[in-house]
């Protein structure tokens, strides 16, 4: 109240402006806190000019001075250039800490084979934990963040099925090089009453109970020429892994959602859906995007989780 | 001289004066890039969008996927690891506007291009939480049900090309892209036959999945399959996009 006081008195410096009169504008010194402040900032601003990339000069910039950084280029030699952030991300890719600590063990696995990897408890555990971020970052978006897939458009990598083969090489083929799952579609083919019959009978191969004519008919369509089924899924029904046929005899579905209902007539309905309409499904290649030793991080983690061939 | 006292008495000097100073400051910092010789690295493989990625984009940009994705690969390790290489001016030189945004809340899509399989981005877009469960980016069921409006491209191109995207219309054009892009790619930038190259591409390569018809889906897959995919690294040394900084 008092320092109110003090100022209407006239005590503080005004602008010497006065509006509509009487109306009058203060001028208070900065803070003195500010304004060391402040100058701080210039004295900063001076510095950073100096050893720094600042300022435009013709076609070109001041670079800075006192802080060039040295690094190993992609062919080998070694470039020293001002100081960048684009040199500084290449020095530490190789050099920096975390970079040499990885490094190590990369290039460990890079040299090993298979069969060292796996029979090394450490480089497994490496694996494990490397390997499950690349997981995230490229493969679960598809498969699920545990492998588990996603029925009718993404095979689960968690079960010990496998469309391509669960060995160590067929996993790393599929990996690297990709892997298209093609059966062509039947809806021209067959009528209602011939998809019924062969949809039943891949339905029994499984075990489940089915129209026992139907079944027969569905038998010789699909072990003829007039389906030409066996072809792909063998005269077992098992599959050819070289198709990435799926194995019609076990009670795992990837694409008909079978053991999604208990309805025998639903489950048919499903099998007669995968069979008119074909199936074209993409598996990417990653040889573009992952790096070999990254592949075979990968291949050990998703053949581990399948249980392992 | 003007004198202060001018300045605060008149709203409209005080406005221009403002305006001064502030451009000043952009004009320092945006300036320069254009006369430095060191800014756009010299790459090969980035060309404009053809029609329908273009169109792609525009929906991109309708749909507003640029408020929760960036398209900017920043040269740090963690992001190096996680998306790839990252992005280069030269990349984004036919961009206009740019996409780099400025919040993450789903990951950058700047290398997305050839990640995924058409189909994933199809059932992504209709429903992500149907392949990533705990997702929470909004479903765009209508772009696989809206058939794309392309009538306007034409227009939309030439619109680019007054920006210095080198679309053609004259022969002259059409043979300078020729020269720069390669004769398959240059078809792709002609103004003239656009339609036609719109639906060619979305029909063969069908990203869809619909074969009969060409949706604003077909356009956004194709926009996206492409992203970060045109220029081939393993063609540089990494130490040559450090003389550009
Ligand atoms: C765009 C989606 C997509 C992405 C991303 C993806 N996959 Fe696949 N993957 C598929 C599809 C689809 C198949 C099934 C192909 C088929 O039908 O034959 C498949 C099949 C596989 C198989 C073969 C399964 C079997 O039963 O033989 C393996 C192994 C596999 N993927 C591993 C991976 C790994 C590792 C990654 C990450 C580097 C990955 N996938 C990323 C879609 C994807
Ligand atoms: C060209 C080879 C080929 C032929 C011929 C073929 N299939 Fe297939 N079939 C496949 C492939 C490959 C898959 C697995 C696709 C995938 O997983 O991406 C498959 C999957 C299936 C499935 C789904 C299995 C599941 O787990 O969901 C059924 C059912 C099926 N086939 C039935 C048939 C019947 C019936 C015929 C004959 C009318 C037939 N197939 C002919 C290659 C073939
Ligand atoms: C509300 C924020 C939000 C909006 C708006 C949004 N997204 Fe997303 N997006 C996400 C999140 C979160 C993820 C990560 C989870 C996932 O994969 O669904 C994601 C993932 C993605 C991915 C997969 C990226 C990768 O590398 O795995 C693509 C592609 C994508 N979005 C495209 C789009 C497109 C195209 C649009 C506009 C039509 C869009 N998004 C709009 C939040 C959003």
């Amino acid at each position: 109240m008092s320092d109110k006081k003090a100022r209407s008195q006239g005590a503080v410096q005004t602008t010497g402006h006065a509006w509509d009169g009487d109306i009058q504008e203060f001028n208070n010194p900065l803070p003195t806190w500010w304004l060391w402040a402040f100058y701080a900032t210039v004295v900063f601003a001076l510095i950073y000019w100096v050893l720094y990339p600042a300022w435009p000069v013709g076609g070109s910039f001041t670079k800075g001075m006192f802080n060039d950084i040295t690094f190993v280029d992609s062919d080998g030699s070694v470039k020293t250039t001002h100081w960048n952030t684009r040199a500084l991300l290449i020095r530490d890719l190789k050099e920096g800490k975390e970079a040499r600590l990885s490094q190590e063990y990369m290039s460990k696995v890079a040299d090993a084979s298979y069969a060292q990897i796996l029979a090394d408890p450490e480089m497994m555990a490496y694996t494990r934990s490397v390997a499950k971020g690349l997981f995230g970052d490229n493969c679960a978006a598809c498969h699920g963040a545990g492998g588990q897939g996603v029925i009718g458009l993404f095979p689960n990598l968690a079960d010990d099925a496998w469309l391509w083969g669960g060995s160590i090489e067929q996993v790393h083929k599929t990996i690297a090089d990709g892997r298209y799952g093609f059966m062509p579609a039947f809806s021209d083919t067959f009528d209602a009453k011939q998809l019924r019959d062969v949809a039943s009978y891949v339905l029994s191969l499984s075990g489940n109970p089915v129209d026992g004519v139907a079944r027969a008919r569905g038998e010789k369509i699909f072990q003829t020429q007039e389906g030409g089924c066996h072809y792909c899924h063998t005269p077992a029904g098992t599959g050819l892994k070289s198709q990435g046929a799926a194995n019609l005899t076990d009670q795992i579905w990837t694409i008909a959602d079978v053991n999604g209902t208990d309805d025998p007539a639903v489950k048919l309905e499903r099998v007669e859906k995968v069979i008119s309409g074909g199936v074209q499904r993409q598996m990417p290649h990653w040889s573009e995007r992952l790096t070999p030793a990254q592949i075979k991080l990968l291949t050990v983690y998703v053949h581990e989780l399948g249980g392992g061939q | 001289m003007i004198k202060h006292e001018n300045i605060e008495t008149n709203a409209g000097l005080l406005i221009v004066l403002t305006l001064i100073v502030i451009s000043i400051g952009g004009l320092v910092e945006i300036v320069p890039l254009f006369y430095i010789n060191d800014t756009v690295e010299k790459v090969s493989g980035v060309r404009p969008y053809t029609p329908l990625e273009l169109r792609g984009r525009d929906i991109y940009q309708r749909e507003g996927c640029y408020l929760c994705h960036s398209q900017m690969v920043r040269p740090f390790r963690d992001e190096w690891l996680r998306y790839g290489h990252y992005s280069l001016a030269a990349e984004s030189q036919y961009d206009h506007p740019f996409q780099w945004g400025s919040k993450r809340t789903g990951p950058d899509l700047a290398r997305v291009g050839g990640k995924y399989s058409n189909a994933w981005h199809v059932a992504h877009l209709i429903n992500p939480r149907d392949v990533v469960p705990q997702s929470i980016m909004p479903n765009y069921p209508w772009l696989q049900t809206t058939d794309l409006d392309y009538s306007d491209v034409q227009a939309r191109m030439r619109a680019l090309k007054k920006t210095g995207v080198p679309y053609s219309e004259t022969q002259a054009e059409f043979d300078r892209n020729v020269a720069a892009f390669g004769p398959e790619t240059a078809n792709k930038l002609d103004i003239l036959h656009a339609e036609e190259n719109l639906m060619q591409q979305a029909l063969t390569n069908d990203y869809d999945g619909q074969r009969d018809r060409v949706t604003e889906m077909d356009a956004l897959v194709a926009y996206l399959q492409v992203l970060g995919t045109m220029v081939d690294f393993s063609k540089y040394d990494e130490g040559y996009f450090a003389e550009f900084r």
